[in-house]
């Protein structure tokens, strides 16, 4: 166990809450409370908007993802960066002169229809809360990980310490705290990583991608469930708990072939010894897992799938459209977005390398399928227990705190605004707040229930709800002067409602490999998004006559330049 | 897509302006083009036609550049495997691609539309101004 993770972890804690609580006493009037009175520059915007987009998915979800599946996993980092090129293409400028702080904002300012802002409202609480949900299963990990600590604690200290901020000082607060909290988790992977190459090159540079994966140094796995194991050759295992049926407490040669161990069981590899295959955990190895997957189908229809999702899904989140709010006018919108691409993308270039350095130092975790660890243990592996493994593994974990904070604050801070201005009350700071307590409370508990599901893909499914719902409300409401109420209402509940199917059958029964109907259901974004676009574009003409009459004056007002200030 | 010299931002210096009293007069007159957009007329409604199907046209071509740039690799590496297994620089090429220079390339082309959609805006503000003769 490391002596500074928890000091770390209260730390980033505290100063989270100390910035929030500094915030709290500039925050006067509702509009300071809820949209820092439009005072942020560009590029604090840009780094809060960084700071609250890298999640626990992008912090931990994608090097596991990189370390257990290879190299078709990079799609994920690469999406989520791509989703803000496609947001400053076809979203920033307009959205930020449409005046509107929420999704159902832009729902009643564009079409005018009080029944779609509901229905919108329904599609924000879904997607803010199915992505809080994974938030706050990530600092349960961590913090079950880095201490050793029951899992349900570090649930309940984000939830608590996310809410009580939130409700106290709004978004102010929370645009620092942003801010704050990219650069702290860039540092986090960043200065690790220097360290963790150099001591990669030190031990001669060991194959990244050998044909069988094998441990570098003596190893213990313990293994929580029942496990089949495949060995591929034969290597000398010291064995504590039921072997092949039989209890064993002694060093055993496993010749080459199947052996089951019952649950509880730990297994001491030397170093050398190759990893074994683990039934029902999967993983790709060897080429595999280097090479892009073939032209099988359905892989290059799940491909396409979450390409689709994650490019056109960041739009729709309800915790990015709010940060727009916050800049002067179109023009420093378009700049914000911008500067966000370039931010969020050199974060990105940091997770793939622990996933592909997790292959070399902690290849046990391929056995017990807990990959999302792998950022929070690569440090300590591959430089040892001394001093600087320690307080590097500190400084992850700290960055991994960082990322479920600032990422649950700004889910937080948009579902709390949308329940309080169209569910609870009428938007006062009152009503913010108590919106905000509620608003914590449900994920957190969603997030006591369920612990079984895996970060990243959870996310991957929130942003094809996202995709399939209101990215075609915002691109055909930005740039079509045809679109109805009906037609947006159509296109929400057929796209967004096929998606929301989809995500619950995977979540529910799990991911398997079920063929064409498998990823069909797991990676639904390639037809919902074509659905829901056809959907609203048919209604919309076949209901013509109630395209709405300001439809010139709102056009106007969202495309004209801001110098012009009309 | 007209070009026109980019007129002076407000970032620039303020510079000292003579005012004289006949120009005032006709400044007023001026801003015939912007009552024209404020008023709906068909004449502001095809300004607005105009701008909104240029900055359109604009984002969609962009978009087809990270459309083939990207999109095209999963299916570039299916049809020709080879390719997938090439090493430049000793990282495969996938990794190298998807890794690294994904990242440079998204922000290029935010680069060059936040660049042309912004001298879009100023041409058309160009047009709205403009004193009328």
């Amino acid at each position: 166990m490391n002596p500074y993770a928890l000091p770390a972890i209260v730390a980033v804690t505290l100063v989270t809450v100390g910035i929030g609580a500094y915030g709290l006493r500039l925050a006067r009037t509702t509009s300071d409370f809820l949209v820092a009175s439009r005072m942020v520059s560009p590029h604090w915007n840009a780094a809060a908007i960084g700071g609250e987009y890298l999640s626990a998915a992008s912090f931990l979800g994608v090097a596991g993802l990189v370390l257990k599946e290879g190299v078709d996993m990079l799609w994920y980092p690469v999406g989520f960066a791509a989703g803000y090129l496609a947001l400053l293409l076809f979203v920033a400028a307009p959205l930020r002169r449409s005046g509107a702080f929420t999704l159902p904002d832009f729902c009643e300012v564009r079409l005018g229809s009080r029944p779609l802002r509901k229905l919108a409202t329904v599609f924000v609480l879904f997607i803010g809360w199915f992505y809080l949900v994974p938030q706050l299963q990530g600092a349960g990990l961590t913090l079950q990980t880095v201490t050793g600590g029951p899992y349900a604690l570090g649930a309940v200290l984000v939830g608590v310490v996310v809410t009580a901020n939130v409700a106290l000082g709004g978004m102010r607060a929370i645009t620092f705290v942003q801010a704050f909290q990219y650069w702290l988790k860039l540092t986090a992977l960043a200065v690790p990583v220097f360290f963790l190459v150099v001591a990669w090159q030190h031990d001669g540079r060991p194959a990244l991608a050998p044909g069988t994966t094998a441990f570098s140094q003596p190893t213990t796995v313990e293994l929580r469930n029942d496990a089949v194991l495949t060995f591929t050759t034969g290597t000398t295992v010291d064995v504590r708990g039921e072997l092949d049926g039989e209890p064993t407490t002694a060093a055993v040669d496993l010749g080459p072939g199947r052996h089951t161990v019952a649950a509880g069981g730990t297994l001491r590899f030397p170093a050398g010894a190759p990893v074994p295959e683990v039934s029902g955990v999967a993983s790709e190895s060897g080429l595999a897992w280097l090479l892009p997957a073939g032209a099988n189908g359905h892989g290059l229809f799940a491909t396409y799938s979450l390409i689709l999702a994650t490019f056109l899904g960041t739009m729709g989140l309800p915790h990015v459209l709010v940060r727009f709010y916050t800049n002067r006018d179109g023009a420093a919108a378009r700049r914000t977005t911008l500067v966000v691409v370039a931010l969020v993308g050199a974060f990105y270039l940091l997770p793939t390398l622990y996933g592909v350095l997790g292959r070399v130092y902690v290849p046990q975790l391929l056995m017990t399928g807990q990959t999302d660890a792998v950022v929070l243990l690569l440090p300590g592996a591959a430089l040892g227990s001394g001093l600087v493994g320690q307080l590097l593994g500190a400084l992850v974990a700290a960055g991994a705190f960082a990322a479920f904070l600032s990422t649950s604050s700004g889910l937080l801070t948009s579902v709390a605004g949308v329940l309080s201005t169209d569910v609870l009350g009428r938007g006062s700071v009152r009503d913010f707040r108590w919106a905000a307590i509620v608003a914590g409370l449900v994920p957190l508990g969603l997030a006591l229930r369920v612990s079984g599901l895996d970060v990243s893909q959870v996310v991957g499914l929130a942003f094809a709800v996202a995709a399939s719902s209101f990215c075609p409300l915002l691109i055909l409401g930005i740039w079509w002067r045809g679109l109805t109420a009906a037609g947006a209402a159509a296109g929400i509940v057929v796209g967004g409602g096929a998606s929301v199917g989809a995500v619950l059958f995977t979540v529910i029964l799990g991911p398997g490999d079920r063929g064409w109907a498998g990823a069909l259901l797991a990676q639904p974004a390639a037809w919902t998004v074509p659905l829901a676009f056809a959907v609203m574009v048919v209604v919309s003409l076949a209901t013509r006559r109630r395209v709405p009459a300001s439809v010139g004056t709102t056009m106007l007002r969202l495309h004209a330049p801001d110098a012009l200030g009309l | 897509m007209v070009t026109a010299p980019p007129p002076r931002t407000p970032a620039d210096a303020p510079e000292r302006v003579r005012v004289v009293l006949a120009e005032v007069a006709r400044s007023k007159t001026a801003g015939h083009t912007r009552t024209e957009l404020e008023e709906q007329s068909q004449i502001g409604e095809a300004l607005v036609r105009g701008l909104v199907r240029t900055q359109l046209a604009l984002s969609l071509r962009l978009a087809a550049v990270v459309a083939v740039g990207l999109g095209g690799l999963p299916l570039l590496f299916a049809v020709a495997p080879a390719v997938a297994r090439t090493r430049p620089f000793g990282i495969a090429l996938p990794w190298l691609l998807l890794g690294v220079v994904a990242y440079p390339f998204l922000c290029a082309v935010g680069w060059a539309y936040a660049y042309l959609a912004e001298r879009t805006e100023r041409d058309f503000t160009a047009l709205v101004e403009r004193p009328e003769k």
